[in-house]
């Protein structure tokens, strides 16, 4: 089941002389229990194919479908409910509300959304239980590490009906270990059926994705999907 | 990595026959290093010859145990506290083809960098995927040799990016060397 597709999208960021072409032609399609990385330079247009698939921005031509619905057909408050029902986002940093605890910071797309307080608590346990982190639903951003920040923010990203996770170097303020610590949640996280995309410079964690897209100048250069047998790799037999 | 110095770590350890060297071996390496069990016997031989090792008498089972000898345990510290030097290590085939591909006419370099950088990607994808199967304390040994194969990967797409970039800022100020001697040799 497809939940993300980008059809031949066109970006340009200024007018006039100073028009950037930020995406040119770019078809890409990320179906249920896939993770998708999108690697690429400064300025190849990662971050805009990124705000053009969760309803940020709007594409000059093209269309953005989110499980199955266009994103330019829709009005601004169906397009807002749109992204707090079915999209999730992790950045960098600042993913959470200093003022909320996990448990609050995940359940809060939920209470806005009209869900009830209990339900929504109960919804946000299991989610901060499925990122592996049972016992710090009280805790507050300040009170755990960046990793596992980053990991309530993959829960809040993924809670109730949302499917589509968006994720633009979400270990990019981590060592080595608590970022892998991040990806292999992600990685779990799409594996029980979400959809993801997540943009990096970094190969060691795009290689935890299904595919590999390079970016560059605006347009797809080459695609990169796991080999048959790893075996090959590992011997260097033919 | 020394076959010679592996079996000196193993047998450290205790006394051990060729089999289970063998298999320790390929507990500590996974698949990135068939080793036969000729080889562990020929290197045994050696050991022994250097008086590094020395043979046990014949269990029941008819299995010649080895066990290591002072010297060899002095070798072993020695190799442990010697680092690997750039030289033993093979002749980077890819920065070879690199240089030629900039130099040979007709050869599309962006393309050729494109390539390896997909090669060198899916098989970062499959380390990874063999990485997450192992999670288990006991698979320590084998995730680092997995982790060193990972980084090495990464450096080689972090280079390969490079290479491309610098390519694409060299033809924007001049053109490229080898479109030059495209020239030369069609004209």
């Amino acid at each position: 089941m497809t939940i993300l597709e980008l059809r031949d999208v066109h970006r340009v960021h200024g007018v006039g002389e100073s028009a950037v072409r930020a995406l040119r032609g770019v078809t890409l399609t990320v179906g249920m229990g896939e993770l998708v990385a999108v690697m690429g330079p400064s300025g190849s247009g990662k971050s805009t194919l990124l705000g053009l698939a969760g309803g940020l921005d709007r594409p000059d031509s093209g269309e953005v479908a989110v499980e199955g619905t266009v994103l330019g057909k829709c009005g601004r408050r169906a397009l807002a409910a749109l992204r707090r029902r079915h999209i999730g986002y992790v950045f960098q940093d600042l993913n959470l509300l200093a003022s909320l605890t996990a448990a609050e910071n995940v359940a809060l797309p939920l209470e806005l959304d009209g869900v009830g307080v209990r339900e929504a608590r109960r919804l946000a346990l299991a989610a901060l239980s499925e990122v592996e982190l049972d016992g710090y639903a009280e805790r507050f951003p300040d009170e755990m590490s960046g990793g596992q920040r980053q990991r309530v923010a993959i829960a809040r990203a993924l809670i109730g009906s949302r499917r589509l996770l968006l994720a633009d170097e979400p270990t990019g303020a981590l060592d080595s270990l608590a970022g892998e610590a991040v990806l292999r949640v992600l990685r779990s996280a799409v594996d029980r059926g979400a959809a993801a995309v997540l943009v990096t410079h970094d190969a060691r964690h795009a290689a935890w994705a299904d595919r590999v897209v390079f970016l560059r100048d605006g347009v797809i250069v080459d695609t990169s999907g796991p080999l048959g047998s790893p075996d090959v790799l590992l011997t260097g037999a033919p | 990595m020394s076959v010679k110095h592996s079996l000196l770590a193993f047998l450290e350890r205790g006394p051990m026959h060729g089999y289970q060297l063998r298999a320790a071996f390929e507990q500590a390496v996974g698949d990135t290093w068939p080793l036969n069990i000729g080889q562990v016997y020929t290197t045994l031989s050696r050991l022994e010859r250097d008086d590094l090792v020395r043979a046990l008498p014949d269990n029941d089972a008819g299995q010649r145990p080895y066990e290591i000898t002072d010297a060899g345990r002095a070798e072993l510290a020695k190799w442990f506290a010697t680092p690997v030097g750039r030289n033993d290590r093979p002749r980077d085939e890819l920065a070879v083809k690199l240089s030629l591909a900039l130099t040979t006419p007709g050869v599309d370099v962006r393309a050729v960098v494109q390539t390896q950088r997909g090669a060198t990607m899916r098989a970062l994808q499959e380390y990874t995927r063999l990485k997450r199967g192992g999670t288990a304390p006991g698979d320590l040994a084998w995730l680092l040799v997995l982790d060193a194969m990972i980084f090495q990967a990464e450096a080689e797409v972090r280079w390969l990016d490079h290479c491309e970039a610098s390519l694409a800022r060299y033809a924007a100020a001049a053109p490229l060397p080898a479109a030059e001697s495209h020239r030369e040799v069609t004209t």
